[in-house]
């Protein structure tokens, strides 16, 4: 008779350990099932930890986390071929408590805190895959392993297998992605002495810098780069939808070279030595890509739920939370016995009540708009860098002319009328 | 039957750096893992217990990181797991090693006396292969290297069946029990863990014993103290220039390499090579 939990998380990822975390304070049976070596071997993110939703599972963590670097400067580029148009902000309060958000390796992070799960009495396996879920009477009652004698029984068994959660398509609640809902990013740790770092970015100790990255950084189609420093590394990368890589006949490793040896970054990445190769997909088809969440027997959060906010770049967090609310109708469930579909829904409530569900809601044509609408990255980017030069370029011309100028060269390639739509339609996506 | 498995924490040498200025071994460079040729022992206890039923012990010495590597052995099924971590054995080689091992294999003993003794052939981070046969002058059982099977356990007759790997052919000993064993590779495939061993070992609290949990004790034989092995000069091996790969049909390939050879002579003298491994 194989051994009965009182839940089950699969995946050891910031969902499932959150979810797990969360349950076993609460003095819960907790199994958290990782298939890779430890947690965090097979996760990937571009490398920002935001501190609000983490710290709301265990208060300061940045006392004892192995974090990178806070983030003190938030730079966005709109990048050409030779030319970047730049904004950004710089503020040392985010260098200090309670900081607004962290750079982190996820390899040393996700075992830090699947080891603050264990501590809280979660029992975590590795190297284990969950091949399927065991349903009997349509209720999920535990998981099969790929191990031999691998059945597990549970009352609930939360989905935190990430972005192609295999286990909520065999349940049904998924169907297979259309490659507009999925973004494949590419990404490298870049070794770089500190002082270095520290020189290029104009930092100082324990300071750190993200940048993002549009426009020519993937060569005008739907996605964006990143280039964010963590203590004595850089992480790189670049994600664009599938579809767009298909339809511009893109490959995603050629398109990080390009922008590695892009003129704007190069002199960035400049002696360092690439130390990793990471490559993943995005959820990113947001409000309308989320699946049923709750069964009877069964909830599915993070990344396997479709909880990443691709505009802002948001994603972690919202698994951790979603995790944790996860966790908490999971504890209510115990205390009424109830782990029937209705009794579970307490965390699709949470959830669309939320700040997830409202910004996913609010985001939800972003994506669509600008992948039907490819001029924003293409032609805007662009126009924007040949506005600002010309503009600061000193040639003797009234500054009143050049305004001028600059109109007229952006409304002849687009259009007034053309222009207005975009800006309409802009602002309708994100309003 | 009591079956005792020595392993040993090592870092992973397959992606470990060397540092440029020292050339030691920079240890944050790679994870720790069990020694290879240890789980291969662990694997061997396995089979063995499931023929002759008994109990499978581990003993580890290390710092409380180790505790990791007992677990991994309880996966692969051992019964129980015993760690000896003190500051005393710190720095220690092969003669202090095994001088400690041997006093905490006393100890075991004398809860449960023991049947056999397993060691890997030797730890992938110093690759001597000492370990073991220092134990089993220390406990006067027979040390048997380079073991690639076990047969024939004969519980009644404390007798077992040993295949020995040689440079060339195999060597067949009969031997009495306990004896100690050190495993080759080949004696076994590690076999993917079945989860209640998994469930088991994620709870397994092995039992971790200091300097003065093993009794009567020279501490002068512990630790760096007790070791008079002096690492003279470490230095990493020239890297090996890539070759030429010859194609084509093999007649083809032939006549390319009688060229080589023929204007080569230097290639067939024989080069001084290195014995240190």
């Amino acid at each position: 008779m194989p051994e009965k939990f009182d839940v089950i998380v699969v995946g050891a990822g910031p969902a499932g350990t959150s979810c797990a975390y969360t349950c076993a304070k609460s003095g819960l049976n907790v199994l958290l099932i990782e298939r890779g070596e430890y947690p965090g071997s097979k996760n990937v993110m571009g490398g920002v930890l935001y501190r609000k939703q983490m710290e709301e599972i265990i208060p300061e963590f940045w006392k004892e986390a192995p974090l990178e670097r806070p983030v003190i400067e938030q730079r966005f580029w709109m990048m050409d071929k030779e030319s970047v148009v730049s904004f950004g902000y710089k503020g040392l309060e985010w260098g200090m408590e309670p900081y607004n958000n962290f750079t982190v390796l996820r390899a040393h992070f996700d075992q830090w805190f699947a080891r603050k799960a264990v501590e809280a009495g979660a029992l975590l396996i590795n190297e284990t895959v969950v091949l399927e879920c065991l349903v009997e009477n349509g209720k999920v009652i535990g998981v099969r392993t790929d191990r031999p004698d691998g059945d597990i029984l549970a009352d609930v068994v939360v989905l935190a297998d990430g972005v192609n959660s295999l286990l909520s398509k065999q349940l049904g609640f998924h169907k297979e992605f259309r490659p507009d809902e999925v973004a494949l990013t590419v990404m490298e740790v870049v070794n770089l002495p500190k002082d270095k770092i520290n020189d290029r970015f104009n930092l100082e100790e324990n300071q750190g810098c993200t940048i993002e990255i549009f426009g020519d950084s993937t060569k005008g189609n739907l996605g964006t780069a990143f280039l964010y420093t963590n203590k004595e590394s850089l992480n790189i990368g670049v994600g664009t939808t599938l579809s767009s890589m298909i339809k511009a006949k893109l490959k995603p490793y050629d398109l990080l070279d390009y922008l590695k040896t892009h003129p704007m970054i190069k002199p960035y990445l400049e002696g360092g030595e690439s130390a990793e190769y990471l490559a993943h997909l995005i959820p990113e088809g947001g409000y309308r890509s989320v699946p049923r969440v709750a069964g009877n027997g069964v909830l599915v959060v993070g990344d396997a739920a479709q909880l990443v906010n691709a505009i802002h770049r948001e994603g972690s967090n919202m698994a951790m939370s979603s995790g944790k609310m996860a966790a908490e109708a999971v504890i209510e469930a115990k205390q009424a016995n109830d782990f029937s579909e209705s009794s579970l829904n307490r965390y699709k409530d949470a959830l669309y009540g939320s700040f997830i569900m409202k910004d996913l809601e609010k985001y939800k044509d972003a994506a669509h708009v600008f992948e039907k609408y490819p001029q924003y990255l293409r032609d805007y980017v662009p126009m924007m860098n040949r506005a600002a030069s010309k503009f600061f370029t000193v040639d003797g011309t009234p500054k009143r002319d050049k305004q001028k100028e600059i109109m007229r060269n952006m409304t002849s390639e687009r259009g007034k009328f053309g222009m207005l739509q975009d800006i309409y339609r802009a602002w309708k996506a994100v309003k | 039957m009591h079956i005792v498995v020595c392993v040993k924490q090592v870092p992973d040498t397959k992606i470990i750096k060397i540092n440029p200025k020292t050339n030691t071994l920079d240890r944050r460079s790679a994870p720790a893992i069990l020694n290879p040729y240890d789980a291969h022992a662990v694997q061997a206890a396995v089979k063995i217990r499931e023929e002759t039923g008994g109990m499978i012990s581990v003993l580890s010495m290390g710092p409380p990181q180790a505790v990791a590597i007992i677990k991994k052995s309880i996966e692969i099924g051992a019964d129980r797991g015993y760690l000896i971590s003190d500051r005393a054995f710190a720095g220690a080689d092969t003669l202090a090693t095994s001088y400690a091992l041997s006093k905490a294999l006393q100890k075991i003993a004398n809860e449960e006396p023991i049947d056999l003794v397993i060691c890997g052939k030797h730890a992938i981070d110093g690759d001597t292969g000492q370990v073991g046969p220092g134990i089993a002058r220390r406990l006067d059982i027979p040390p048997i290297t380079n073991v690639i099977e076990v047969s024939e356990v004969n519980k009644a007759e404390k007798t077992v069946l040993i295949k020995r790997k040689q440079i060339s052919g195999y060597e067949l000993i009969q031997t009495q029990l306990p004896c100690l064993l050190t495993v080759e590779k080949e004696i076994n495939s590690i076999l993917y863990s079945p989860l209640p061993n998994m469930l088991r070992a994620a709870r397994y609290e092995p039992v971790i014993w200091a300097v003065s949990d093993l009794g009567e004790v020279d501490k002068t034989q512990l630790g760096l103290k007790g070791s008079p092995t002096i690492v003279g000069k470490m230095f990493t091996p020239p890297k090996l220039e890539g070759g030429k790969k010859l194609e084509g049909s093999s007649d083809e390939q032939v006549s390319q390499l009688m060229d080589i050879l023929m204007e080569r002579k230097d290639l067939l003298k024989l080069k001084e090579t290195s014995t240190a491994n």
